[in-house]
């Protein structure tokens, strides 16, 4: 009851910021207000057992989103344009649809319900069959690694393509994505003590709890997103702080593409080992003598590869907006 | 109580529709990618909802304790890649918005709209 009443709470918050997201006409506050969006997100994703998600969204939503977006912000006007009223037409739509969809909760298990359908399809196969098949604690790295790997390899070209898409739209000259990358070498807040001496405090535990999320990803909430994101998070606090320069000298730019493309093309590589060694495509039973090694040794090599993936893509794009003038 | 549990749906259906409302009305469009990760949002926690089960706990087995009841992996799974995929699609609108910025020297959609009918 307890949980269920801080839920509502966290949920009003919720929808506070949202309206408050839409309603300021200043972009920085609306920036600022999406990353408590995206942190009071992370808390509604813990207090439903989500933690793998809870992670991700504290991560990637309230760290490395609020960075894109203000770089982003750096480039264009910050005031939005005194916009048109309030549209009766929009707004009667919108609100006769939100009725609609909440009459329509009425209909919906509650929260929680054990017996809803949700709960009764595939999921108890997942949680029964991932110690015999597997054999890792985290059902959620099993079935995103093993059980449906197809559906994260596919996520992981996604998540390439559009990194490859900013390269294109900001990277400057043709077959020369990162040619205006080195082009800045601003000291960053080197000037100011207090960020200066906290990031130097910070960074190594970020970049290793980054690992630990890496390589611990099969026995605690992590992984190879997550990690990416939070490897990342560390190294741009390194280059607001040092510059951008210093940052490049740290992961130079033919780096970054490497990891980007490298650790799709080792996701891929992984499922071929797998047909070649006499299986179908992501199997990675047949990698090792006994199956459940096999499954190891496979979501060790791929949630490595989607790390590096994400950690090149999101570095890329961060440095793509910052260098662009 | 039955409609304590019904919250997170209400949530979801007013968070759904500001997005949407102002995906459709804001101008600006840095708004409008903002607007779109609200909507995105939205059905995160729809899927997260839906997850949940009383007395479970997050789908991680620990050792030694037997009858464990678990929270549904599979909408986590679906919705933590979406949540990277998210971030990368919404980097991918932002550059957009910069480029238009830097040949329309706006970035209100009604302006650029207006540019364009006139040349």
């Amino acid at each position: 009851m307890t949980m269920l009443l801080i839920g509502v709470f966290l949920l009003s918050l919720l929808v506070i910021t949202a309206i408050a997201i839409v309603r300021s006409e200043d972009l920085f506050s609306a920036v600022m207000l999406s990353g408590i969006f995206s942190l009071l997100m992370a808390l509604n994703f813990f207090l439903l057992d989500a933690a793998d998600v809870a992670l991700t969204e504290a991560a990637v939503g309230a760290g490395v989103a609020t960075v894109l977006l203000l770089a982003g912000l750096r480039l264009i006007p910050p005031k939005e344009a005194p916009g048109r009223p309030l549209r009766a037409l929009s707004v009667t739509v919108i609100a006769a649809t939100a009725l609609l969809m909440i009459y329509a909760s009425f209909g919906q298990p509650t929260l929680g319900d054990p017996l809803a359908p949700t709960q009764q399809h595939i999921a108890p196969w997942y949680i029964e069959k991932t110690p015999e098949l597997i054999d890792i604690p985290n059902i959620v790295t099993a079935v995103l690694s093993s059980f449906r790997g197809y559906d994260t390899l596919g996520e992981v070209f996604v998540v390439l393509t559009a990194g490859i898409g900013v390269m294109f739209l900001l990277g400057g000259g043709r077959g020369k994505p990162f040619s205006r990358l080195d082009s800045q070498a601003e000291q960053g807040l080197s000037g100011h003590l207090i960020p200066k001496v906290m990031a130097r405090l910070l960074i190594p535990f970020i970049l290793l709890f980054a690992l630990f999320i890496q390589f611990h990803g099969e026995y605690s909430p992590g992984g190879g997103f997550q990690a990416g994101a939070i490897f990342v998070a560390g190294i741009i606090l390194y280059s607001l702080v040092r510059g951008e320069g210093l940052a490049l000298s740290v992961i130079p730019p033919r780096a970054l593409l490497l990891m980007s493309a490298g650790g799709a093309l080792l996701f891929g590589s992984v499922g071929v080992a797998g047909m070649l060694m006499g299986g179908n495509f992501l199997e990675y039973s047949v990698l090792a003598e006994n199956p459940v090694i096999g499954q190891h040794i496979g979501i060790i090599v791929i949630e490595l590869g989607v790390g590096l993936t994400v950690t090149g893509v999101l570095l890329s794009i961060f440095h793509a907006f910052a260098a662009r003038d | 109580m039955k409609l304590l549990g019904l919250f997170n749906y209400w949530v979801f259906a007013v968070l759904l529709m500001i997005g949407l409302y102002a995906l459709i009305s804001k101008q600006n469009l840095v708004k409008k990618i903002m607007a779109l990760a609200i909507f995105q949002s939205a059905v995160f926690l729809f899927f997260i909802t839906m997850s949940r089960v009383d007395e479970g706990t997050a789908p991680i087995i620990q050792a030694g304790v037997a009858n464990q009841i678990f929270s549904n992996p599979l909408p986590q799974v679906l919705i933590l890649t979406a949540i990277v995929v998210g971030i990368s699609t919404t980097a991918l609108g932002l550059a957009i918005v910069v480029r238009l910025h830097e040949e329309y020297g706006t970035v209100e959609d009604n302006e650029i709209l207006a540019m364009d009918r006139e040349s």
